[in-house]
């Protein structure tokens, strides 16, 4: 498997009245043909921010990708592309589904135009085969009468299937690199799972590597290859998937696990949740930044950052506990292990 | 238990012309109660009706035939103060929280608007509830004279969660309230919601497509599929013993949050083509996807029948 894409040391702020918001402090990772990297975190933390970033749509002003950022694409410097090339790596290349679906559809253009204009500039159809194969992709997506449905507009759609028009527009292209942020949100199990397989399929067929921003870890359990999990602007443990949720490590990736929802729990019962607000971006803290919400802070935690540790060739964790001289803890009860 | 309704819905239809041939028929003769303090979830396929039944119910869509009682009284019928009453009294939490921000005011201000509107609080006490609301949902006070845009998609929903309480209403319709928040911020959220309930005796009807959420939140659950309510059990009930075929399949595709069960478990597949509201066919809708489906299924539509008790379903196997 062939490294695609490559994130170095990427830093975004944005400049506000109030002063600079660091939304991304220093992100950095590799994405492999054919694997999908699920990003994980509590909101807020910078994850659709990252993957604008990739394709550069982060406005600015106020937003400002610092010099020192890398995105490394086929060993080509995305950040510093010109227009002409951004044009052909957006939805051509890249393709991108957004987390809010009615912002990036045009209200004003019927639905079948809109997934038709991205097939006529990428894969050079005319309009009446655009409109034929936007059809198709409706239908793959699962929306009935899509004959019908492409000659409506997006406020005539329920909320999960203008997410599947989303869809439908990313994948239109045969993208290299698919970066999903929240792309199931809005559907029911069934359709969301006819979604994964569409994903999955796409994958085995061209090798499609796919970046998936969600919340819901079992989408997560279900088609990542490897799991990073970001905190307040940072990456803070990644591993294979296995490892993350059977050999977790860093106390926030506890906390997250210890906070998924299930079935069996006790109608109404107070649900687990983790304490306090993550900080301040205006402000970051000096140390680990989930230092104020954990259970473990020892006093080096709030005065510095901790460097990675690599637990194996695939899970990176950073965390003092892990510091050969750290007092051993053990994660919480039923964390780590089997669920 | 409190027995009182506090909404009643009976057969209620709304559609959308969408052409002059074309009627879509978003929510087509659905009835159910919701009672003082209590949640009624609401699951089905995207696109089968919720959002317009929650809004239709709310009076923010006028309902095509059947009716909708707030306290014993048609809405459709409400004025003057009646009318203010209820529109204070019960409130949306939007699915979409991008597009349902005004993106010229400041966060202070969306939550305040309620407030204004009904002149519920000025000056100090204005600003002290919008910090009190904040907090609340999990942000800060500094939030308060920011703007939309500069919030992440979760951060954005508990603004709308935020608003939505403001006027201390008694009735809120939760539309994917929860959605586009990571996990733990859900569970401050949910548990927000069920103590809010305890404390003031609210009543929601709470959409999500995240079953074991709605399960945990909900005294009773509906299912709907493309207009129809389906099925409508007490929550327990639902999930351990769900009646309706595409109940069924709805809780076998729950994704587990555990990478090994996720490899090896069966889920139901549903297999044929998805079946359109516009100018839908008689019959159940589920039948050209359901396989226990039976000649009748395809002629004549089942009703909603209490096949054990508080246990109701639609479907031509019971
Ligand atoms: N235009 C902006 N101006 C100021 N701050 C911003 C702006 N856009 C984003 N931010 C801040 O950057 C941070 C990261 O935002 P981002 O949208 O990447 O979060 P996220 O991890 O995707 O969260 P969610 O899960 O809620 O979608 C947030 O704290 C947000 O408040
Ligand atoms: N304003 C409108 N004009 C025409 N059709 C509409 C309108 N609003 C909704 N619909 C249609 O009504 C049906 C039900 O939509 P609704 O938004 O209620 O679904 P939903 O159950 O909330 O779905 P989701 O889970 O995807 O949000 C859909 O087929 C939709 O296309
Ligand atoms: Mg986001
Ligand atoms: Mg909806």
């Amino acid at each position: 498997m062939g490294k695609l894409l490559e994130v170095k040391d990427l830093r975004v702020s944005f400049h506000t009245y109030a002063g600079e918001v660091k939304a991304v402090r220093g992100v950095s990772f590799e994405l492999n043909e054919g694997e999908t990297l699920a990003i994980v975190g509590e909101s807020g933390c910078g994850k659709s921010i990252t993957s604008k970033s990739i394709l550069r749509l982060i406005p600015s002003p106020p937003g400002d990708i610092k010099k020192e950022s890398q995105i490394l694409y086929k060993d080509k410097d995305i950040l510093k592309m010109n227009e002409k090339e951004l044009r052909m790596l957006r939805g051509g290349e890249i393709s991108m589904i957004f987390q809010d679906p009615m912002t990036s559809l045009n209200p004003t253009m019927k639905i079948g135009k809109q997934i038709a204009e991205n097939l006529i500039v990428h894969r050079g159809m005319n309009k009446k085969e655009a409109i034929k194969e936007a059809v198709k992709m409706l239908q793959m997506v699962g929306i009935p009468n899509a004959q019908e449905r492409v000659n409506q507009y997006p406020h005539q759609f329920s909320g999960g299937m203008r997410q599947r028009v989303m869809i439908a527009i990313a994948l239109a292209c045969n993208p290299k690199i698919l970066i999903a942020d929240e792309p199931t949100t809005a559907l029911d199990v069934t359709i969301q799972a006819q979604i994964m397989d569409l994903m999955k399929e796409l994958q085995n067929n061209l090798g499609t590597a796919i970046i998936l921003i969600t919340h819901d870890l079992g989408v997560v359990a279900s088609i990542a290859h490897r799991i990073q999990v970001m905190y307040a602007g940072m990456v803070v443990e990644r591993g294979t998937t296995d490892e993350i949720f059977y050999n977790p490590k860093h106390p926030y990736t506890w906390a997250l696990l210890k906070s998924v929802p299930r079935l069996e729990t006790k109608h109404k019962d107070t649900l687990y949740s983790i304490k306090g607000t993550p900080p301040d971006l205006l402000k970051p803290p000096v140390g680990c930044p989930f230092a104020s919400r954990c259970e473990y802070c020892m006093e080096i935690c709030k005065e510095q950052m901790p460097k990675p540790t690599k637990i194996s060739d695939t899970q990176e964790v950073s965390c003092f506990l892990l510091h050969p001289n750290a007092p051993k803890v053990e994660p919480p009860q039923g964390i780590g292990g089997k669920l | 238990m409190m027995n009182e309704n506090l909404i009643e819905v009976k057969n209620l239809k709304k559609y959308f012309k969408i052409s002059k041939h074309d009627i879509l028929k978003a929510v087509d003769n659905v009835s159910f109660n919701i009672r003082k303090g209590e949640t009624l979830g609401l699951v089905g396929e995207s696109g089968c009706g919720k959002t317009t039944c929650g809004r239709t119910v709310l009076g923010l869509y006028e309902a095509t035939d059947g009716e909708i009682l707030f306290k014993g009284k048609d809405i459709s019928k409400l004025r003057g103060n009646e009318k203010k009453e209820f529109t204070k009294n019960a409130q949306i939490i939007f699915q979409d929280p991008y597009a349902s921000l005004d993106a010229r005011m400041t966060v202070g201000d969306i939550i305040a608007e309620g407030i204004d509107i009904h002149n519920l609080h000025t000056g100090k006490e204005r600003t002290e509830k919008i910090y009190e609301l904040l907090s609340l949902v999990g942000l800060n006070k500094e939030h308060a004279s920011r703007f939309p845009h500069e919030f992440s998609g979760g951060q954005r929903q508990r603004i709308g969660i935020a608003r939505a309480l403001a006027v201390e209403p008694e009735f809120i319709v939760c539309d994917e309230p929860i959605s586009a928040l990571d996990v733990s911020i859900q569970a401050q959220v949910v548990n927000l919601l069920i103590n809010l309930q305890r404390n003031l005796g609210l009543t929601y009807l709470f959409i999500a497509h995240d079953l074991s959420m709605v399960k945990h939140i909900s005294d009773r659950v509906g299912v709907m599929y493309l207009g129809n309510l389906v099925e409508l059990a007490s929550s327990g009930v639902l999930y351990d013993k769900p009646l309706h075929p595409y109940t069924q399949a709805l809780l076998s595709a729950i994704p587990i949050p555990d990478p090994d069960v996720s490899r090896t478990r069966k889920r139901i597949m549903l297999e044929g083509e998805v079946p359109s509201p516009i100018n839908p066919k008689p019959g159940c809708r589920f039948a050209p996807r359901c396989k226990y489906a039976k000649p009748i299924c395809k002629e004549v539509d089942p009703v909603l029948k209490e096949v054990e008790k508080d246990h109701f379903v639609s479907c031509h196997l019971y």
